[in-house]
């Protein structure tokens, strides 16, 4: 019915006996091109992109879950490396996932083209000609009347009229008597163009969607700060602990500007057994300072992100940051800082990593646990039962040797390898783990000096993002929305009334309809404007 | 107070659960006594239900006259009639047949609905917030919500056959949940504490709950279509039911609304997820199974479009996107490690 449907659309003339010509190469462009804008086609690649992306949730994915895809790698490296290969750890940027995607908005595109052309034709097209048979179409109804042709036609379409179609009247006596216009005898009327309007509409919108995400990625970027209570941070490539610029980043675009947590409260559950030491709201109180402005007082929460000029800053993680004190045997510091340690577990047991490179005669390093609030196992072994700070200790085990910090390769602040080291404090050594509370200060062994707890304040993590474009893919996903609302839910329609003489000089009033989609409601609806009409229509009284 | 209204809660979802399946018990007796009547009286059942809809044809006009713009297509008018013939003709020979039945079962699901949704409520009120912050409570909302959206059609159109399903699953899913899930009522982590829970969530229940009639209807019609073809011999009741044709468009119609509410739970999810983790999108495991059960059901809507397509083809997409729906909520929330883990397990 619609040209510029693919022919295998379920509204579009059965496919007659085919005629094979050869086909040239633009013969063979065209042939793939029809492949491609097919509705079977499109049907293939929506189930097979709903296929292709199961086994991005099977296996760790690099972007939402780094580190489990790093713990896959090591438990099972052959596996990990066919996946490699067929890049499942990164599948929705691999070459298949994208594949499949752009094939289906090229074939989306294709179809969009021609049928909003044809769309933008019919709008400005009068309703077609009153088919000759009404009876073989949907909803056929008539009634009898005594009224004038032209009284009947004129209320039809005043009342089609009313009811949002367009209308066009039509005389079925033009044909047979070529060139004699007769009298108007039927009235055409169509309605709900805004139901392919919002087809377009929506296919469209998701074309924007999918340019508005790339356009995000490609420009945006995001990075991970750790801050302590006191410090700061300023906006630059080089503070931050991890980031992840698009493509098209350059690092001018970084707007320049500081935030300085100030405190970090946390409201714990202390009332409900079943919920003990469940955190129940985090408050970031920070000052952030733009250039050429004064400081602001602002707060960052969870759900509740800070925005900055271009950027968003959302509050992801917090734990512990020690503040250790070494001194050498003369008592001067030659370390103290605060030191941020990995949370374990819901009650806040953390691994702490502190690492001394200077000062002392050797190179220190310590690992150790933080337990907010002790207790101790019947096995002696520490442990926490509550993520505040009601009973902290932090144990340490101590190391001499090379930390491997001066011969320029890269390490994490998060881990230290202990193969070349030696122990000299913990269960490996002479001397016992060192255990402090804060205050404590505990000589090292062999006569290196001492270590202090001196504080211990929280850390978070922040999340800065950038993404230009973000709001552009909300505006497009509310008109896919409002596109897939009219479109599945306006019916479009042709409706018919045609007079008919009977032959005693009344008239027999015919009714029908044809749907153009879906539409269940288009019976009732041919019936209910026959019946209006028919209210509506003057009676004569026969004389 | 809480352990108060967490008791009445759980006194109401067991009573619930012992109601339903009564009317379980009696939706499928209704059906086996469909099957059982004589192939003779259901053929008579059927050539008066041709007379019945001849009838309703000619007094259409009345009917639409009065009610505007009624969504009832007149192929829908013609399936209600039959029912009401069959009805009153069972009143008008005494015999009381399977409608007697369905009616009990009628009114014993609506009462189990009612227990079930006192239970929902209790909970919240002893939560002090909406009742689905973790599996167990997302279960017993979404299961009350499921067997809402099958009352409420019911005055749209004539479902009660899928009573059966409903109520089977609607035991099945609260049993699960009360020995399995269970878990004491605890506080929002801040996370969740959002308007978007309200919102998303509940979108998607109501998403659910649509899928799950329409999945139901597209089994029926896949039956339907089996028996047409000669097979089935024993499920006779089938033959009482609307033609595999009219089950497949009162599905995609359901379908139809479950793809909204799904498409909009997508969305608001984006929004949320943007506030709480800084991305509107990141292929979380939950993230990746709302997008292929999105992609499953477009695929669906689209085979109705495409020739060849129609029929069982969709149907069978339609069952495979509630499927996907089922495992989303249960394999994904329990063995999926992701952002969405909420289950409280």
């Amino acid at each position: 019915m619609d040209s510029s449907r693919p022919s295998d659309h379920i509204d579009s003339a059965d496919p007659q006996t085919i005629v094979q010509p050869t086909l040239g190469v633009v013969g063979y462009l065209r042939f793939f091109w029809r492949q491609l804008t097919s509705m079977r086609t499109a049907l293939f690649l929506l189930l097979l992109l709903a296929v292709a992306a199961i086994p991005g949730s099977l296996v760790p994915q690099v972007s939402s879950d780094p580190n489990g895809v790093i713990q896959y790698r090591r438990n099972s490296p052959d596996v990990a490396a066919v996946l490699d290969a067929l890049q499942v750890f990164t599948t929705y940027t691999s070459v298949w996932f994208s594949a499949i995607y752009l094939l289906l908005f090229v074939s989306l595109i294709g179809c969009v083209i021609p049928r909003a052309k044809h769309h933008f034709d019919a709008l400005r097209a009068r309703p077609p000609r009153t088919p000759a048979k009404l009876s073989r179409l949907d909803g056929f109804t008539t009634r009898e009347s005594s009224a004038d042709t032209a009284v009947i036609v004129d209320s039809a379409e005043l009342l089609l009229r009313r009811e949002g179609y367009r209308t066009e009247r039509y005389s079925s006596t033009d044909r047979a008597a070529a060139g004699a216009r007769g009298e108007p005898d039927s009235v055409s009327a169509e309605r709900g163009y805004a139901r392919e309007t919002g087809n377009l509409v929506f296919h469209t919108a998701l074309i924007g969607v999918l340019v508005a995400v790339g356009i995000g990625g490609g420009f945006g970027y995001s990075g991970q700060r750790v801050i302590v209570e006191g410090e700061a941070f300023s906006n630059n490539l080089a503070n931050y602990d991890s980031f992840n610029p698009g493509r098209f980043f350059e690092s001018s675009a970084l707007e320049p500007y500081s935030i300085a947590l100030d405190s970090f409260e946390v409201v714990y559950e202390q009332g409900n057994l079943s919920a003990l030491g469940l955190a129940l709201d985090f408050t970031a109180a920070v000052t952030t300072t733009t250039q050429g402005a004064q400081p602001q007082a602002a707060q960052i929460k969870v759900n509740e992100p800070l925005s900055i000029g271009q950027m968003q800053v959302y509050l992801l993680g917090n734990g512990y940051a020690p503040v250790v004190t070494v001194r050498d045997p003369d008592g001067t510091v030659v370390f103290s800082q605060p030191t941020a340690c990995l949370p374990q577990d819901g009650n806040l047991t953390s691994i702490c990593i502190i690492k001394v490179p200077d000062g002392l005669d050797k190179q220190i390093g310590m690992r150790g646990f933080l337990y907010p609030t002790t207790v101790a196992l019947e096995t002696g072994a520490l442990t926490s039962n509550f993520p505040d700070l009601l009973n902290p200790t932090l144990t340490l085990e101590v190391y001499t040797g090379d930390l491997g910090l001066d011969n320029g390769t890269a390490t994490s602040a998060y881990v230290i390898n202990t193969d070349s080291l030696t122990q000299i404090a913990g269960r490996e050594a002479d001397a016992a783990t060192i255990a402090l509370t804060p205050g404590d200060s505990i000589e090292l062994p062999n006569g290196l000096g001492s270590v202090e707890l001196t504080a211990i304040p929280r850390f978070v993590s922040l999340d800065v993002h950038h993404d230009p474009s973000q709001l552009w893919v909300l505006v497009f996903s509310v008109l896919v929305v409002a596109g897939l609302l009219t479109s599945l839910y306006i019916p479009r329609r042709r409706v018919w009334v045609k007079v008919v003489a009977n032959a005693d000089g009344t008239h027999a009033i015919e009714y029908a309809g044809l749907a153009r989609g879906e539409d269940p409601g288009l019976d009732a609806a041919v019936v209910a404007i026959a019946e209006k009409h028919s209210q509506a229509l003057p009676i004569r009284l026969q004389s | 107070m809480t352990e108060m209204f967490v008791s009445y809660s759980l006194v109401a979802v067991y009573s619930a659960m012992g109601v339903y399946t009564l009317a379980f018990v009696l939706f499928a007796v209704d059906l086996a006594r469909r099957s059982a009547a004589s192939p003779a009286d259901r053929l008579a059942a059927t050539t008066e239900v041709r007379a019945a809809s001849n009838a309703a044809v000619s007094t259409a006009s009345g009917v639409a006259a009065s009610g505007a713009a009624s969504p009832v297509s007149g192929g829908t008018t013609s399936v209600l009639e039959r029912e009401t013939g069959r009805e009153s003709d069972a009143a008008a020979s005494g015999s009381k047949k399977g409608p007697r039945y369905l009616r009990a079962a009628m009114a014993l699901i609506v009462l189990a609905w009612v227990l079930h949704v006192a239970a929902v409520i209790f909970r919240g009120v002893a939560a002090g917030r909406v009742p689905w912050a973790n599996m167990f409570e997302f279960a017993l909302t979404a299961t009350a919500i499921i067997v809402g959206v099958f009352l409420v059609t019911q005055f749209w159109q004539d479902l009660r056959f899928l009573g059966v399903f409903i109520s089977g699953f609607a035991l099945v899913a609260l049993g699960v949940s009360t020995t399995n899930f269970y878990v004491d009522v605890v506080p929002l982590p801040p996370a969740l504490q959002s308007v978007w829970l309200i919102i998303h969530v509940f979108v998607a229940t109501l998403g659910t709950g649509f899928f799950a009639l329409g999945a139901g209807l597209s089994v029926v019609q896949l039956l339907k279509v089996r028996r047409d073809a000669g097979g089935l011999q024993r499920l006779g009741f089938l033959d009482t039911l609307p033609s595999a044709e009219k089950l497949e468009n009162s599905a995609y119609r359901l379908n139809v609304i479950g793809f909204v509410f799904w498409t909009f739970t997508l969305i608001a999810g984006a929004i949320w997820a943007e506030r709480a983790w800084g991305r509107y999108w990141g292929w979380d495991t939950k993230e990746v199974w709302t997008f292929i059960i999105w992609t499953l059901f477009a695929g669906y809507i689209h085979a109705r479009a495409t020739r060849g397509w129609r029929g069982s083809r969709s149907a069978w997409l339609a069952i495979i996107g509630f499927s996907a729906v089922i495992f989303n909520f249960t394999i994904v929330n329990l063995f999926f490690k992701g952002l969405h883990s909420y289950s409280g397990l």
